[in-house]
């Protein structure tokens, strides 16, 4: 539930952000990231961005997230899943 | 695996070798649980090398009278219940909130606590109320939304607290002194928010290395060799091997939302029982907006299965496969406690990657022990 995902802000709007999570985009908050602007990596958690964070860490973590949406197993429940799989799920406080 | 990963490995066994007695440490997060069990990298480590799990499943450490009060608010006429997925089927003392949305209540899931305050903006006759759940990653959230609402004048929105903080839980282990502990490999994501100073305390107190890591499994073998190097040099330190990330003072911003919006409080905590100072209430200018005292609604004691060792598991001092319900009475289509619950309890996560198959068969193989 503590895990964060990495993604890059493509659109702001006041406190507002918009990221793209590898494909997918995600409204979000930036005040706990009030310096973060188009084109800066951002660590998103439950609807916030809480951290920048630099390309490269960002990239690396997404190659780790999509090796484990890969193989992960599908989990019999669809609304317990957590963070880490929040890119394809609901319910996760992404 | 990757040579670096290989590398790594192979320098662990190396220092374990020097040490040579049996080094206890302790992965404090869930996340950091579920990435080792899937990553396999249980299984590399050198056999003196024990990992225990800690209380760092915010799913599994909210006390059932969190889960009992919940229900209670959701049963009542009118009221929409907004809560992370995640804590959907944790059970209280009269079944879960994903039985009661089953009977009708109105149980809504959300992935931020801004859709719930949206919910409370589209429904302005309906209470809104929200599962306040996890550490201080997820805390920051919470305290921005009741800004919002205190700003916006939503005041059909309220939040039940359950908030929880990493730290005093830490030492709380510490001090009860019953489970040898050689250091601390502390979560990345709450550590983001608090800063890798935050665990200086512990270091001070209980001379214990903290090392706080990402969740990738280079990531997690750098931490687990920069503690076994602290304790084969007989250092305790807090160290950061995840400065891409995490800075030692965490984010600024967030900290001061919470100073602002809580006030630290003594908390209770599943299986554990009340740890002082370990979760956030309210501050009293935005009282109003907490549940608890909007419904005027007190909260119950926890009342434990006879079969559950939850509380054992999260503090290290057994492994799930000692519990007699872990994978016959208790799996996770029908958990009996919240570790089973949560994708990141133990004792999920020991089911899902760590269960030697078969009708019985519960016991872990002695390499991955």
């Amino acid at each position: 539930m503590c895990l964060a995902v990495p993604g890059k802000v493509i659109e702001c709007r006041g406190d507002e952000a918009v990221v793209d999570l590898q494909g997918s985009t995600l409204r979000v908050s930036r005040v706990l990231t009030p310096e973060a602007d188009v084109g800066s990596w951002v660590l998103v958690h439950a609807g916030f961005a809480i951290a920048q964070l630099d390309e490269r860490e960002a990239l690396e973590t997404w190659d780790y997230l999509r090796q484990i949406l890969a193989t992960e197993p599908a989990d019999s429940e669809r609304e317990t899943q957590t963070t880490d799989q929040a890119p394809r799920g609901e319910g996760s406080p992404a | 695996m990757t040579d670096r990963v290989a590398q790594l490995v192979d320098e662990l066994h190396g220092l374990c070798r020097d040490v040579g007695r049996r080094i206890q440490v302790m992965e404090v997060c869930g996340t950091h649980t579920v990435a080792i069990f899937r990553t396999g990298i249980r299984s590399l480590l050198p056999a003196n090398l024990r990992l225990v799990s800690g209380p760092g499943c915010p799913v599994c450490v909210t006390a059932q009278r969190h889960i009992d009060a919940a229900l209670e608010l959701a049963g009542r006429p009118g009221v929409i219940l907004a809560t992370y997925g995640d804590m959907l089927r944790v059970p209280g003392r009269s079944g879960s909130l994903e039985r009661l949305r089953a009977t009708g209540a109105q149980v809504q899931v959300v992935n931020s606590a801004r859709t719930a305050l949206d919910l409370a903006r589209a429904n302005p006759q309906s209470p809104v109320v929200f599962l306040g759940v996890g550490f201080e990653t997820t805390a920051p959230a919470t305290a921005a939304t009741v800004l919002e609402a205190d700003r916006d004048g939503v005041e059909n929105f309220s939040v039940l607290m359950c908030h929880k903080l990493v730290v005093p839980a830490m030492q709380a282990l510490l001090d009860a002194g019953d489970v040898p502990l050689d250091g601390f490999l502390a979560p990345g994501h709450v550590s983001v928010i608090i800063g890798a100073q935050a665990y200086q305390p512990i270091v001070a107190k209980h001379r214990r290395p903290v090392v706080v890591a990402g969740f990738e499994p280079e990531q997690i073998m750098r931490g687990l060799l920069a503690l076994v190097r602290q304790v084969a040099e007989g250092r305790a330190a807090v160290e950061n091997v995840y400065p891409g990330v995490v800075t030692a003072d965490g984010n600024r911003v967030a900290l001061e939302l919470l100073r602002r919006v809580f006030v630290v409080a003594d908390a209770p905590w599943r299986e554990l029982g009340v740890i002082p100072q370990s979760g956030l209430e309210l501050a009293a200018v935005y009282r109003r907006f907490d549940a608890l005292q909007r419904f005027e609604l007190a909260l119950g004691e926890d009342e434990g299965h006879p079969l559950c060792r939850c509380g054992e598991v999260i503090t290290g001092k057994a492994e799930p496969s000692e519990c007699p319900a872990f994978a016959t009475a208790c799996d996770p289509l029908n958990p009996i406690g919240p570790c089973m619950v949560s994708s990141e309890g133990t004792c999920a996560a020991w089911y899902k990657y760590n269960r030697v198959q078969g009708p019985g068969a519960q016991r872990v193989p002695e390499g991955q022990r």
